[in-house]
């Protein structure tokens, strides 16, 4: 668009037309105040404290509605202006409780802060204030009327941001009254939006409410623990008896891939650190037994016992499940320590996506994979099978709102009606489990059309494959649904279409990162064969160069008697693949967890784990996005995985130096041993990483194979000083090793939805207790029959 | 129903029909009814644009602005369907004219919504009556229906070709829907809150598409300036304020009614001789000149000509035509309580100065005229009334700041004897709290 030139205060302003002149103001760095204005959603003119003196208009403009026009001239302040922005700040508070001494808000409130630019320090009214009863409308959200200052951002961000649209305004007037789609409470996704948005303590999370005031709290900004999306997210964090406690989660930060967006899992999912039976101390099975111990206990029979089943019968009787939410250095450490440690290439995790197919599909051919920034930037979007509304919160997010603002044409192939429809330009409906020949129908086959028939003919299908091949820049994204060599043939269509990216789902937080990572039986890091990798053979010396068995094949060699030894980190295989627990108890058990899961009941020896709040390290999303996740705090009682896998090759008597290559250094680690102070520590990182400072100097510190990985993972190499500044980094797929054909079947989908998270959601209270009441809630159906 | 009243003075041209049973369709044709539409179909769009234009038609809705210039912003080729919107929402205090046109001529407001659709190329009409004019709807309802049945609306009226749909639409009770863009919310079917503007809704309105909206009065005018000729109409009025006018004469008057008297007509004469003088011996104190948002003017600012541009000299407004005269007995006070009872209770609430501005200002009124009221108060009333003014979302906000405004400034002395916790010195004159308006 032509640009238009203005001047703001006597500054010079150029900016693009269409442009708002509150956005123009700020490009210049001149703050105009706003209660109601925000960006990306509908404009009100509500507040009207935004208003401004345009020369030529008689009356003052709002800034948050006037569009520049070439030769602007407006003042942002003066007596007049200020006079009219006190008087509203005057009139909204005259009907407000100024109960800021208990307000969540209180703090961080932009009434407040409203008040001390605008000053009025004395009230002019002595009538009794307008009161209602503060009202709970689901286990997550209150609302107080009174401090409600009805700037409409909760309504915009739940009906256009969320397309739930479950509030609203009711009466009017002074009576005006927001209100939730139920009558007297919400039904929707819960997932706090409108709070966050509140610019007063109007709308309150049941989580936090009276727990804290803001700057009590210390403030962590890190990743999300549940899905493959990757939100950043700012942890408020107490010290507490435990060590700390996590009070909120929320998105101050708007930096992030995700903007404004959380979902209820990253807003309200953090409780399970807390839970009750939380894993607080080593335990070793005594008499049949699972009896808590010392580390020390814990480490030396692991060590002995390790050292022994290997001595026995070699490294490939051991087996090695690894985890989708350790950090990219301990899956990475992980299957190190199996390989270089146990020799053995018996590892393997819970797979949700194809990554292998699609990392071979993609090497030596350019860039094609798109970050989550672009998904909310790109022109058009095909997304096939997966339901992002449920299990890709974000990913949703972002295609709902490019839709909305940028107009992207949206089209979708699913064998369920999803959610997303209503975005959707074209709606394709396909046989369930014949998504992978619509892989193979784009790619050219014509023949496939025919398994193809749903509620779409065979001309319908070609019409919709011509649409897409004149979609320039288009990402295709992809649920599990498409495995194997229909990856490729979706590759194969992505290539030939000018700009189109690619994005594979799969499930859990670093579920990508796992499988970057190499816990593989097959692959090391970056989809390398284990015959193949001449660099890690190189750096790590000898190296087991047969394939390993995968999950299922350790099973079943468990079920015989051949293999001997388990070492499960952070993974909970008995609950996720129904695995009889009988086969366990046959071999020795080592599992990390933090709870007692159904796997963890059959150890032999139990390792407390600290969760991805507790330590440090990086994620990777399922886009390719390389982010850090940060310690939020000390927790004494647990260890991070990494230590526990450095502790356990030390008993067993092997030099640390070689699997964590550490080097003596003055300074501190990545935050790991800074315990509560590490959001300092953070930036402590970014110091020393800026002036050349080797930060690393314990075989503890993830940093040290953060520059292993960064050295040796393909697509890796991101600038350091970028990530641990918090940004995320999308990573390339395109020199990735050639990967190896999978069997389709080791695939299997979470299947989480908006409100579960595998295993860690079983212990939230607050998805539990929203689950709990969506369930008491009667279906739309049973309601209409009464 | 309100009984008829009459004056010599009077010019009649939208009343002309009045009491003659003109919502038979027959006797409309007998009254040179549909004529004007027939003529403006041979006429063409520029030619009644220029006619409407010429004739000096300004909006009798409250902001007088030119009804032809209005049209002409309507873009001539759009994507969209045009719209025309006829506003009978009439919901402020003192104003009550609409309600007899509708009751008594509702073939015009069809006539004159087609021929404003003729003039920018709109195939449908919309006419929105207020709410609690439920007596109306079954009269614009059938005259709508009658229409249809002759052709006159429908498919190819009159046999020209051109196809023209008209529907009516009943208010839910709010004053504020009579501001043209909450009105366009309100007919499509959402709360009634005003738009941002621009886009204007000549350019933008209607479903996103150009739309015309005037006052059910202005739309009347407009088939006898057809007939009659933009040069006989303008005439009528002094310079640049074409026509006649529907006075709506409330108050402590002797006959109070609805007059149609010629734009600038001297509203002394009015108040004295039209409406036969203030009753029971009383004085004159005061008189809102064009409906509860006008400031009002004191006994000695009346010898001024009712038209647009000799109101706004004299500091007021000539508005939407609501003439409520106040005798000496009437305290001012409580006058000024009952206009922002109804500002407070009609405000949307969308936007901060209003919502709650009128309502401090009713809380701070309220309790002052109980007897309760601080010194302070006075200044604060008015700071309050100044500091909504221009600063609103609407014009709601304006329209109850600006009488405030001039209550106090004119009538400071009143608030003054109410200090003190003395009792309102006018209440042993037993009036009740009610805002005289004509009955409904
Ligand atoms: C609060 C408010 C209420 C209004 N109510 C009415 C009304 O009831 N009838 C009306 O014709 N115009 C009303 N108006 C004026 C309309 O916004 C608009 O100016 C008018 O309908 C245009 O028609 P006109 O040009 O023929 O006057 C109101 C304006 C405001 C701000
Ligand atoms: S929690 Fe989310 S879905 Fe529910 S009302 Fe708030 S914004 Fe809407
Ligand atoms: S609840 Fe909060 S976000 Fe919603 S209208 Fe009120 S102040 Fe605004
Ligand atoms: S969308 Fe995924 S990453 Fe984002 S907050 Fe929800 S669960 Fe966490
Ligand atoms: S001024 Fe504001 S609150 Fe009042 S009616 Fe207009 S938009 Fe509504
Ligand atoms: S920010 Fe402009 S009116 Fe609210």
């Amino acid at each position: 668009m032509p640009d238009v030139n203005i001047t703001v205060d006597g500054k010079k302003v150029t900016a693009p037309a269409g442009t708002l002149l509150i956005e123009a103001c700020k490009s210049v760095g001149i703050e105009v105040p706003s209660f109601c204005y925000y960006p990306n959603l509908s404009l009100q003119g509500a507040c009207r404290m935004c208003l401004v003196k345009v020369e030529k208009m008689p009356k003052l403009q709002t800034a948050c509605t006037t569009v520049i026009s070439e030769g602007m001239a407006v003042t942002t302040d003066s007596p007049e202006i200020h006079q009219a922005r006190k008087s509203m700040v005057e009139l909204v508070l005259g009907n407000h409780p100024l109960d800021c001494p208990v307000c969540d808000a209180g703090g961080e409130c932009e009434l407040q802060d409203m008040t001390f630019s605008y000053g009025a320090a004395e009230s002019k009214y002595i009538e009794p204030k307008n009161h209602r009863e503060e009202q709970q409308w689901s286990p997550v959200v209150y609302f107080d009327r009174p401090r409600c200052i009805l700037c409409y951002r909760c309504v915009r961000v739940c009906g256009e941001g969320m397309d739930v649209w479950a509030l609203g305004v009711q009466n009017r007037g002074v009576s005006s009254i927001i209100a939730p789609n139920k009558e007297d409470h919400l039904e929707c996704e819960e997932c706090g939006m409108c709070i966050d948005i509140c610019p007063v303590g109007a709308l309150t999370s049941g989580a936090y409410r009276y727990k804290t005031r803001p700057w009590e709290m210390k403030h962590v900004g890190t990743t999300c623990t549940h899905c493959a999306d990757g939100c950043k997210t700012t942890l408020g964090v107490r010290r507490s008896d435990s060590g700390m406690e996590i009070v909120r989660g929320d998105n101050r930060d708007k930096s992030g891939i995700n903007g404004d967006f959380l979902c209820i899992k990253g807003r309200y999912g953090f409780d399970f650190a807390d839970h009750a039976e939380r894993l607080k101390q080593p335990m070793i099975r005594k008499d049949g037994r699972l009896t808590p111990s010392t580390w020390e206990e814990a480490f030396e029979l692991i060590g002995r016992e390790f050292s022994r089943v290997q001595q026995q019968d070699g490294g490939q009787a051991i087996g090695v499940v690894g985890s989708n939410r350790t950090t990219n250095e301990e899956s990475y450490l992980l299957q190190k320590f199996a390989r270089v440690v146990l020799g053995t290439n018996n590892i393997d995790h819970h797979r949700t996506a194809d990554f292998p197919a699609l990392a071979a599909a993609l090497t030596g051919k350019p860039d094609l994979t798109a970050s989550m920034r672009d998904v909310f930037n790109a022109p058009a979007i095909l997304l096939i099978g997966n339901d992002p509304t449920n299990q890709h919160p974000l990913l949703a997010w972002q295609i709902r709102n490019n839709v909305r603002l940028h107009g992207a044409r949206l089209y979708l192939v699913n064998a369920e009606p999803i959610k997303l429809e209503r975005q959707a330009t074209s709606v394709t409906q396909v046989p369930s489990g014949a998504e992978g020949r619509v892989a193979a129908f784009l790619a050219g086959d014509d023949s496939a059309a025919d398994a193809l028939t749903g509620n779409t003919n065979r001309e319908g299908w070609i019409a919709l494959r011509d649409k897409l091949r004149s979609e320039a820049n288009l990402i295709i994204i992809f649920g599990s649904e498409i495995r194997g060599g229909d990856v490729s043939s979706l590759v194969k269509f992505t290539l030939n279409i000018q700009g189109a990216k690619l994005v594979c789902l799969a499930d859990y937080a670093n579920s990508r990162g796992a499988a970057d990572m190499g816990l593989y039986p097959d692959l090391l890091p970056g989809y390398q064969p284990v015959a193949q990798a001449s660099k890690f053979h190189e750096e790590w010396g000898a190296v087991p160069q047969t394939r390993g068995l995968t999950l299922p094949e350790m099973v079943e060699s468990a079920r015989t008697g051949k293999l001997k030894a388990w070492y499960v980190v952070g993974a909970n295989p008995i609950g996720r693949f129904a695995i009889d627990p009988y086969v366990f108890s046959k071999s020795f058990v080592v599992v990390q967890d933090m709870f007692l899961t159904e796997t963890a009941a059959m150890a032999d020896v139990v390792l407390p784990a600290a969760n991805a709040y507790e330590k440090s390290g990086t994620f990777t999303n399922t886009c390719g996005d390389l982010q850090v996740v940060k310690k939020a705090g000390e927790v004494s009682e647990v260890k991070p995985d990494f230590e526990m896998i450095v502790r356990i090759a030390a008993a067993m008597g092997f030099d640390v130096r070689q699997l964590v290559p550490f080097g003596p250094g003055t300074r501190m680690d990545m935050g790991q041993s800074r315990g509560a102070q590490s959001g300092e520590a953070d930036r402590h990182a970014v110091w020393l990483e800026a002036r050349g400072l080797e930060p690393k100097m314990s075989p503890f510190d993830p940093t040290a194979i953060l520059d292993e990985i960064q050295r040796l993972v393909p697509g890796y190499d991101v600038p350091r000083i970028n990530l641990l500044a918090g940004n995320d980094q999308h990573t390339s797929l395109s020199q990735s090793g050639p990967g190896a054909a999978q069997n389709p079947k080791l695939i299997v989908a979470a299947k989480d939805d908006l409100f579960s998270s595998g295993t860690l959601g079983r212990y939230s209270r607050a998805l539990n207790s929203v689950m709990e009441n969506h369930r008491n809630q009667p279906a739309e159906s049973d309601v209409v029959a009464d | 129903m309100a009984d008829l009243v009459s004056h010599p003075d009077e010019v009649k041209v939208v009343s002309k029909r009045f009491g003659k049973g003109a919502t038979n369709l027959d006797r409309y044709l007998e009254l040179d009814g549909y004529k004007a539409v027939q003529k403006a179909l041979a006429m063409g769009p520029d030619a009644i644009i220029n006619e409407v234009k010429n004739s000096g038609l300004r909006g009798r809705g409250g902001a007088g602005f030119s009804t032809g210039m209005k049209w002409s912003f309507v873009p001539k080729q759009s994507p969209k369907p045009k719209y025309v919107l006829c506003n009978g929402d009439e919901s402020e205090p003192g104003t009550c004219k609409d309600r007899l046109i509708f009751e008594h001529d509702p073939h015009a407001v069809i006539e004159g919504v087609v021929i404003a659709g003729l003039s920018v190329g709109s195939h449908v009409g919309y006419i929105y009556v207020r709410g609690e004019y439920r007596y109306l709807s079954e009269i614009m309802q059938k005259a709508i229906r009658d229409a249809y049945a002759r052709g006159f609306l429908g498919k190819n009226i009159f046999g020209s070709g051109y196809d023209f749909d008209v529907y009516w639409h009943g208010g839910a009770g709010a004053y504020e829907v009579g501001e043209e863009s909450a009105l366009m919310e309100s007919l499509e079917g959402k709360r009634g809150i005003p738009r941002i503007r621009p886009p204007f809704p000549a350019v933008v309105g209607l479903w996103g598409g150009p739309t015309i909206i005037n006052n059910a009065e202005t739309l009347a005018n407009v088939p006898h300036i057809i007939m009659g000729g933009a040069e006989w109409y303008a005439g009528l009025g002094p310079p640049k304020n074409g026509g006649t006018r529907l006075f709506c004469l409330s108050g402590h008057l002797s006959r109070p009614g609805v007059y149609e008297l010629p734009m600038g007509y001297n509203l002394k004469k009015m108040i004295y001789e039209v409406a036969g003088g203030i009753p029971n011996g009383r004085k004159l104190k005061a008189v809102v000149p064009g409906g509860a948002s006008t400031p009002v003017l004191t006994a000695d600012e009346v010898d001024v000509g009712m038209d647009f541009d000799s109101l706004a000299k004299a500091g007021s407004m000539l508005g939407s035509g609501g003439v409520v005269v106040l005798d000496d007995a009437t305290c001012m006070v409580k006058f000024a309580l009952r206009t922002i009872k109804f500002y407070q209770h009609e405000s949307c609430g969308w936007c901060i100065p209003c919502r709650e501005g009128t309502d401090w200002l009713k809380k701070t009124l309220a309790r002052f005229h109980a007897g309760a009221g601080l010194k302070k108060d006075i200044d604060n009333i008015y700071y309050l009334a100044e500091n909504m003014l221009g600063r609103t979302f609407c014009p709601l906000g304006d329209a109850a700041a600006m009488p405030t405004m001039a209550f106090v400034k004119k009538f400071r002395k009143e608030f003054e004897d109410h200090l003190e916790g003395k009792p309102c010195p006018y209440e042993p004159l037993g009036r009740t709290m009610e805002l005289p308006v004509l009955a409904h």
